[in-house]
Formats: C-alpha cells, structure tokens, sequence
C-alpha cells in the first residue's frame, strides 16, 4: 500500500479534528476499559481500540443529516457523530443519565439526534435497517446517506448478501464498511471464508467496485468517505468498502486475545493509527504544542465525563415499564 | 354497500392508505407486476407506481430489514411475506429489532411497520405452506398481532395497523381470500384492541379469531338450533393488544368460556385467555374453561387428514354439546 506522507489538500482544522476525534475515541475506551475492571461498566463491552481512524474519517466527512447504523462495537461510531461521552459513559454504567436511560446498554448505543440510528447486537441486522433508511432518503429525495459499519465476520451471514443484492438493485444511497479486523469473536476469519478479502471480493457479484483501503489512516479513510459519500448523494447507488485494521484489545470484556499469534499482534501495535497521525502532523509541521494542547483537553474531558456518569443514579424502576409501545406505555390488554 | 370479497378487501385496503398517506409504500415477492401470489394486490402497482409499489428479490431479511430502516426515517411502510410460514426467516427483524428497538432506545426511535402475512390452513399445502402463527408473533413483546376475519375488518383493521406507531403482524386468513360479504362505501377505520360480538348468547361464551370465526359462528347457530345452547361468538380480532374485557363482561353472563383456535394446542392464544378468565373471572365460572385448537402437530396435506386436525363446524358442536349439553 502506497504511503501518502504529506496531504496539503487536507485544510489544518480538518486534520487537527481528524486527530482529536482519534484521541477522544482512544481516551474514551481507555477509561472504559479501566471501568470495567473496577466493576463501574456492567455486563459487556467492545472496544475499538486500534480501529479509531475508520470512524474518525467518517465521522469528519458525514454530512449532520446522515445516518450511522453500527453494530455492538458502536461506542466509537456514536462519540464520532458529535454524542457527549458522559451520557455514553453512563450508559455503560446502567445511569438513568445514560444515553438511553440504562436500557439499552453498552451494544445498543443510539442517538437519533446526531443521526446515530442505533447499534445493533445481532450480527448483519443492521446491514439491511440501513438499506432501508437509505430507500426512504431516496423515497424523500432527501440527500441523506446511511452508513453501515460492521465486522469481517459479518460478511458470511445472509443478511450482508441480501442487503448489498437489495441496495444494488435500487441504486440506494448507502455505504457499507467493512472494519477487517481479520476476526470473528476468537477464529481468524481466513479459517471460514472462502476468499482472501471477506467483503472485497464479494463487491463483484452485486456489481460494486472492489474497494480495499488502509483502515488504519485516517486521512485515507476521509478521502474515501467523502468519496463514497459522494457517490451516494450523486445517486450512483451503494458502496462497499473493506478497511483493514486491528483491534488491540480482545473481542470484548477482558478478553486477552489468547488466539493472534505474538508477531501478529506486535507488526499491528506498530501501525497503531493514533501515533502515527500524529507523527504526520509533526512531520506536516503542526506545532508539537497543539496538538499536545488535544490530548490534554481530550483526558480533561474524559475525567469529567467519567465524573459525570458515576453521579448519575441508577435508573428508576418505573423505567422498565416504558415505551415498550408509543403509547410510552407497556399495556397489552384492553 | 357493495359485495367484496376478502381478497379484494386487501387492495381496497392498501389503496385507502395509499391515496390517504404518501408515506405509505408497499413492498414483497411478486406484488407489484404480479399482482401477489394470491392476486390480492393486482392493479396496485398500475394506481401508485414503481417508487410505491416494490417488487423484491426473495430476500425476507432484507425486506423487512428495508421496512424498519425506512419506518425509523419517516415512512409508513407495508411489506407482504408471501406465507406465514416464512417468519421462520424473518424473526430476527422481527422479534429482535423491531419489537426492541423503541424500548431499547429509550423511545428514541418509532417504527411504524406492518407486515401482511397470508396465514393459516385449509388449502393442503402441507406443513410448510398452512401454519397459523399467530401464537409466534404473540409471545415477543412489541409486536402487536392483528387477525381480520371479514372484509370489512380487513380493510379496517389494515388501517389502524397502518397508522399505529408500533409493528403490526397483519395476519390473512389464505382459506377467507375468496369468501364475500357486504361492505360499506367510503373510508373504513377500525380499532386494535377492540374484539366484536360476532353473535351475542347467554348460555357459552366462544372466543375466536381469523377464519375459526366463521366456524364458531356455524357451530353457535347449530348449537342453538338443535340443542338449545345460546352461545355468544367474540371475535378478538387483534391478540395484541387483547380485549379481554369483553370476554370477562361475556363470561360473566355466560359463565362457560370456550376457545376455538387454529394454531397448535401448546402456548396457543387461547392458554392465554384460559389463564386471564381463571383469575380474574373464577367465581364468575359454572365449568372448566375448554380449548378447541388444532392438536400440537405438523399439518398433514392431505384433506381428508387436515379437515380432521383443525377446529371444524362439527367439532365445536360435538365439544361444547359434550360439556354443556
Ligand atoms: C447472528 C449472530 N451470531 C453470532 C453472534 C455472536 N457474535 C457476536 S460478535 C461476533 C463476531 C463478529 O465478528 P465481526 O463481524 O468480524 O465483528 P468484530 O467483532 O470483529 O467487530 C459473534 C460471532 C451474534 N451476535 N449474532
Ligand atoms: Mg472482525
């Protein structure tokens, strides 16, 4: 892969934003991790730690109007739509100040305000809600574009292949990334698939272009979301994408990865995309100081973020007796 | 006052919604140049066009998938699955993702879905084309299960599903597509959550649904006629939500509770309703409550073997003679 060492088209703001957004997801997942540990964040989480340029470049290029459908691994793709980390982080925790009261968890992260259409816990789901949202902009003629983010493992269940087929066929305006992290849970998704790039190689047979890109730079990953962002809104149809990256974090919870092999993980701890943007930026002549100003105001904001959510109280009973219908109420009978 | 068939209450109903609410579009297998598998939507796609009337790959995931998608960013949409049996494919969507999304979310999102859904047995299609799944799509909390028994409720209860909030299992009795019966002009509008007095009696209250309804009512009128059993016939009309009120008010003056449903014995609608009316109404009982539903297994194909698993006219009778006579 051709190394672009020097992007002058990239104005300053957007880079110092696309670096911020890369610290903030970091610092975030960091914190969460270490709240796990202590007992603060309950039942599960998935980290994208490693992964962060894919949603930073696609959150800088996202139009506010645009949807995002993520799945379990969403705190990254709901913080890059612009969400607040306290009620995120309260959500974790089960805090009636969380994003969704408590109810929903750490798998199922949506914010409807920020265009962030929910995550979703069952794999492929969502691959065609997205669809579907993107019928309805097309319907509306409403210049929105959905955005589906999902795992490697994804691409073998029936839903990505009805979904891509679907969104092909109606020229909808949809971009689905792949986040090849080169897992499942704990097997190697070369052991289950039956090709070397689990959504590339598929774009053919729904007539989309074979689109592979270094999931771990984001300034790359801007350019292809503004790319394919634009196709969609331009009413080309749908756009597949494979982002190749690493998650140095296991799978989720304290999972520690027993099943990558040492070296695999060491070459990838060497590509960590946050490091090497910022030596970038360095090497691009942005100020040491500024961007040091970044990490200083981003772990600023995590603390009182993390402060924030542990004041927050549990969620009061009642609550689990609401909106199970849009009455806000949960009655079956009449 | 016109004669319709069931059938063509499914047009007449869409195209009431249709022409009413440009967010209603309409998607499935072969509905729109076909017309559908049972021809019920023939001449839609000709009224509303190719932006509104959607023909599908065989692709249920993705159908219903494109239907919540939709429903979460401002449409009202209606999605056909050719037979009820094929939920076997879609409960993901279903059960999992429109039925939580909005308790999940904390209410942030609406999802204003219907799914038709041609349902039930009596036209030997086997085991795998004449299931009635009603007490599938009852058991998962979110999705609402409407059942209309005559045109006039199709038409009526399809939009009230349709402008409901919340997801709505539209189940259509495949055996009533060619019955008929007298329907009014105009708009009609029914309510979910409202059963009706099919036949008011005072000695048994039969509560029923779907095509069982008309059944039950044979059965009444045999029951009164050569037995002197008053029966009352309550069709629920939608399970979710459940007018059990009305059965309660009936059982109160009947004190005989009998239910007569087409799906499995096994976690059918009808335990549901036994179990309400043996707390609620117990002292209002003069005898067990009784099930009358199709014995819990596969359905046969051939007639002579279907005809004799699901509740018939002769049936009912020969059940409620037996306990009450
Ligand atoms: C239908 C379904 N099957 C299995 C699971 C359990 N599961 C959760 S995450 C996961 C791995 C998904 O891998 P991938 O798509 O590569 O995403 P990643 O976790 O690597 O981001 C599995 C098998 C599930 N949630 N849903
Ligand atoms: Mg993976």
């Amino acid at each position: 892969m051709a190394q672009v060492m020097f992007d002058p088209s990239l104005q300053q703001d957007v880079r110092l934003r696309l670096f911020e957004r890369m610290v903030i997801l970091r610092r975030f997942e960091k914190r969460v991790y270490d709240l796990f540990l202590e007992g603060f964040v309950k039942g599960t989480s998935h980290l994208s730690i490693g992964q962060e340029a894919i949603a930073a470049g696609f959150g800088e290029a996202m139009q506010a109007s645009d949807w995002t459908f993520a799945t379990y691994r969403g705190h990254a793709h709901t913080l890059s739509r612009g969400v607040e980390m306290a009620p995120v982080m309260a959500e974790l925790m089960g805090r009636v100040g969380g994003l969704m009261g408590g109810k929903g968890g750490s798998m199922h992260l949506t914010s409807v305000d920020h265009g962030m259409m929910g995550s979703y816990a069952i794999v492929g789901a969502h691959l065609p809600i997205a669809v579907g949202a993107a019928l309805s902009a097309k319907y509306r003629k409403s210049n929105q574009v959905a955005v589906c983010f999902f795992g490697d493992g994804t691409t073998n269940i029936g839903a990505f292949h009805e979904a891509l087929n679907f969104a092909a066929v109606y020229d909808l305006p949809v971009v689905f990334v792949c986040e090849n992290n080169l897992y499942m849970e704990y097997t190697s998704i070369h052991d289950v698939t039956a090709v070397e790039h689990p959504a590339a190689d598929r774009a053919a047979s729904y007539g989309l272009e074979r689109i592979i890109v270094d999931g771990n730079d984001v300034s790359e990953m801007y350019r292809v979301a503004q790319e394919r962002l634009q196709w969609a809104r331009a009413g080309q149809g749908p756009s597949l994408i494979e982002a190749m990256t690493y998650r140095h974090n296991g799978h989720s919870r304290a999972d520690p990865g027993k099943y990558r092999p040492d070296t695999e993980v060491a070459a990838w701890m060497q590509r960590d995309p946050i490091p090497a943007y910022r030596r970038r930026l360095e090497l691009e002549g942005v100020a040491v100081a500024l961007l040091d100003e970044i990490e200083e105001r981003v772990a600023v904001a995590v603390d009182e973020a993390t402060e924030v959510a542990k004041a927050s109280p549990p969620p009061p009973a009642d609550l689990a007796w609401r909106d199970v219908w849009s009455d806000g109420g949960w009655q079956w009978r009449s | 006052m016109a004669e319709l068939s069931y059938r063509e209450a499914v047009y007449r109903a869409l195209a009431q919604e249709m022409e009413r609410d440009e967010r209603v579009v309409f998607l499935g297998e072969d509905v729109a140049k076909a017309g559908g598998v049972f021809k019920a939507t023939s001449g839609l796609l000709d009224r509303f066009g190719p932006g509104r009337v959607i023909d599908t790959p065989i692709s249920e995931q993705a159908i219903l998938g494109a239907l919540m998608g939709a429903a979460m960013t401002g449409l009202r949409p209606v999605a056909e699955i050719m037979y009820s049996d094929f939920f076997g494919v879609c409960w993901d969507i279903v059960a999992n993702q429109m039925a939580k999304t909005r308790y999940m979310t904390n209410g942030q999102v609406t999802i204003p879905v219907v799914i038709r859904s041609g349902n039930g047995g009596g036209l030997r299609f086997g085991a795998q084309h004449s299931q009635s799944i009603e007490n599938w799509a009852m058991a998962v909390p979110g999705l609402k299960v409407a059942l209309p028994s005559t045109p006039h409720d199709l038409i009526g209860l399809f939009a009230a599903a349709v402008r409901d909030d919340d997801p709505v299992i539209f189940l259509e009795s495949k055996s009533l597509y060619a019955t008929k019966d007298e329907v009014a002009d105009g708009e009609i509008v029914e309510s979910l959550g409202r059963a009706r007095l099919v036949r008011s009696g005072t000695d048994v209250t039969i509560v029923t649904i779907g095509a069982m309804v008309h059944r039950s009512r044979e059965a009444a009128d045999r029951l009164a006629q050569e037995f002197g059993i008053d029966c009352a016939v309550i069709d629920l009309r939608t399970l979710v939500p459940l007018d059990i009120g009305t059965v309660l008010a009936s059982v109160g003056e009947t004190s005989r509770l009998f239910t007569v449903e087409e799906n499995p014995q096994l976690c059918g609608w009808g335990a549901e309703v036994v179990s309400i009316v043996s707390d609620e109404g117990f002292y209002t009982l003069d005898g067990p409550p009784v099930r009358i539903t199709t014995p819990h297994i596969p359905l046969p194909a051939a007639a002579e073997l279907e005809d004799q698993v699901i509740p018939s006219v002769d049936r009912i009778v020969e059940v409620i003679m037996k306990r009450v006579g």
